[in-house]
């Protein structure tokens, strides 16, 4: 019988397949499809401290294999979450994790703290990579000290699993890994998405009203796969591989590179069974391969 | 869980109706849920170069006895041309049922449904799952050009059908608006709906709303998920933003924040 089951520090998951924060929602809309609890894991939408309306329409744009998007982190604020969401979703049978923003690192450890109080939620992504928003987000997460101080404050005052989300936008991402490790994250999710723009040639005119957004889908996958590679190489920690996975071959792919899981994002718009799609498949593959664990594949990568 | 799915349906028929309408009907993978008009399907283009998201269509007929959907595809884009070319028996996936309907009018409520291009389409489903009397129900269908119109004759046993063209060459000269009904018996209507290019929605609106008579509109945002995830689509209302694919695609014309 194929074990799927995988660690990530304190996190037990039945599988190594998550939904990516962003492309999910609060869990809800994804359960209209199929029973959620069959996911590894689940990463809730962007939260902030308050309500945010995010950036104007248009906040999309199709690219080649991928899309562009600048939603700006719209959400209701983290009391709105812990007073209606939370409760409608706390009893779904796989890990919850909520995606903390801010603005300044007070932000970040006022809003964590806040959802330390939760029973339910094991875990928090700590995002330091949104490229949709003018203060903080990727700000913290594109220089080391700037991903340090937020990866350490929030340790201070929280004692669950901590996984920081990582920007691409960076020269060396590894050392950005290597950066929130030393100060205490106890697992990397990577990559967030990649700054892009599209022109509309009719109007000559930015197809999105922030004229920068961020790219998602197959278009980087590659590039991600090659991030995910080098951080494995670079920290002890777990890392979570993100970016384009579309297929079972796109999810192995990232485990052999080193990712101890993956999360599926953009793909999710196209199929929202994708993620279950992907568990069959592992399934399938270890039959073939005989392997008795999925642990087995993390860094398998044969030079 | 279970109230919406992916599925892939079989293509019983793809009829060109006029220059750039067609008329794709589709056979369910199973049975069909329960459809309301204003809902709509988000269709996958297979095999098209550079297309990656789906393209989201309004339902024109559900069939619940032979459990097919038809769906009117305009040619805007590579992604609909690509849905034109498909041929009988070709499969493609659909996620459905998405978003919010109309509201349904109640028995012996009189209404007006304004169609502009492919937005006929869930005005005309609309009629017919509305099962009022036939002359209690106008439908005005606007386009550039008689060419333009699709033909519909089938629906002259639901409602009243009335044509504008842009060029007088059917029906009343003009924009939808500058039909007689605007002008005569607008405040005698229950409920009036519009769907079609923004531009048309919008002088619809505002006449509707000088008229103090409830009105509701279907918006088309650009979307990616079609199920409220991706938070894309979002259209500024009184309540904040929301997603036009699940809070919408209809609306309340009070809700919006249109300057009409």
């Amino acid at each position: 019988m194929a074990d799927l089951s995988v660690k990530i520090h304190k996190l037990n998951l039945k599988n190594p397949v998550m939904l990516a924060s962003g492309t999910c929602g609060f869990a809800e809309e994804i359960n209209d499809f199929y029973d959620v609890s069959q996911v590894g894991g689940i990463f809730l939408k962007g939260t902030t401290l308050r309500n945010r309306d995010g950036n104007e329409y248009p906040r999309m744009a199709e690219t080649a294999s991928g899309m562009l998007n600048a939603v700006g982190l719209q959400n209701k604020g983290v009391d709105y979450f812990i007073e209606t969401t939370y409760p409608k979703i706390k009893d779904y049978n796989t890990p919850l994790i909520v995606n903390v923003n801010g603005s300044t690192v007070e932000e970040y450890i006022e809003l964590t703290e806040k959802i330390n109080e939760l029973d339910k939620i094991p875990a928090i992504e700590l995002n330091i990579s949104c490229p949709n928003v003018k203060e903080g987000g990727m700000a913290f997460g594109i220089t080391c000290p700037g991903a340090e101080a937020v990866t350490r404050e929030v340790r201070k005052v929280y004692d669950k699993t901590l996984i920081v989300k990582l920007s691409p936008n960076v020269t060396d991402i590894a050392e950005i890994a290597k950066a929130v490790e030393g100060q205490g994250a106890d697992s990397v999710s990577l990559v967030n998405t990649f700054l892009g723009m599209a022109i509309d040639l009719a109007t000559r005119k930015p197809l999105l009203s922030t004229i920068t957004g961020g790219l998602s889908g197959p278009a980087i996958k590659p590039i991600a796969l090659r991030m995910v590679w080098q951080v494995a190489q670079a920290v002890k920690i777990p890392v979570i591989g993100i970016g384009g996975i579309m297929n079972t071959a796109d999810a192995i792919e990232f485990m052999l590179a080193g990712a101890s899981a993956v999360q599926v994002g953009t793909g999710l718009f196209k199929n929202p069974f994708i993620p279950l799609e992907i568990i069959e498949g592992m399934k399938k593959y270890m039959e073939e391969h005989k392997l008795n664990n999925i642990t087995d594949l993390i860094g398998g990568l044969q030079m | 869980m279970g109230k919406k799915a992916v599925g892939d349906f079989t293509v019983i028929s793809n009829r060109k109706l006029n220059q750039s309408n067609f008329l794709l009907k589709l056979a369910a993978p199973g049975r069909l849920p329960d459809i309301s008009p204003g809902q709509f399907v988000n269709v996958d283009i297979k095999n098209a170069k550079e297309i990656f998201l789906r393209r989201p269509f309004s339902i024109f007929e559900a069939d619940y006895s032979n459990n097919t959907l038809s769906l009117i595809v305009k040619i805007l884009g590579r992604g609909s041309k690509v849905l034109t070319e498909i041929n009988e028996g070709d499969k493609i996936s659909l996620i459905y049922p998405l978003g919010k309907s109309f509201t349904i009018p109640t028995a012996n409520e009189k209404i007006l449904a304004v169609g502009g291009g492919s937005g006929v389409a869930p005005l005309l489903f609309l009629a017919k799952e509305s099962k009022l009397k036939p002359e209690n129900v106008d439908i005005i269908l606007g386009a550039r050009s008689a060419e333009d119109h699709i033909q519909v004759d089938e629906y002259k046993k639901f409602a009243n059908l009335h044509f504008t063209t842009e060029d007088g060459t059917l029906g009343a000269k003009g924009f939808v608006t500058h039909h007689p009904v605007f002008r005569e018996k607008l405040n005698t209507y229950d409920k009036v709906y519009a769907c079609g290019p923004d531009a048309m929605m919008k002088a619809v609106a505002k006449e509707a709303k000088a008229a103090g008579v409830f009105c509701e509109v279907s918006l088309e945002n650009l979307m990616a998920c079609g199920f409220g995830v991706c938070l894309c689509c979002i259209e500024p209302t009184q309540h904040g933003n929301k997603c036009v694919c699940t809070d919408g695609p209809v609306f309340n014309i009070n809700d919006l924040k249109w300057q009409i």
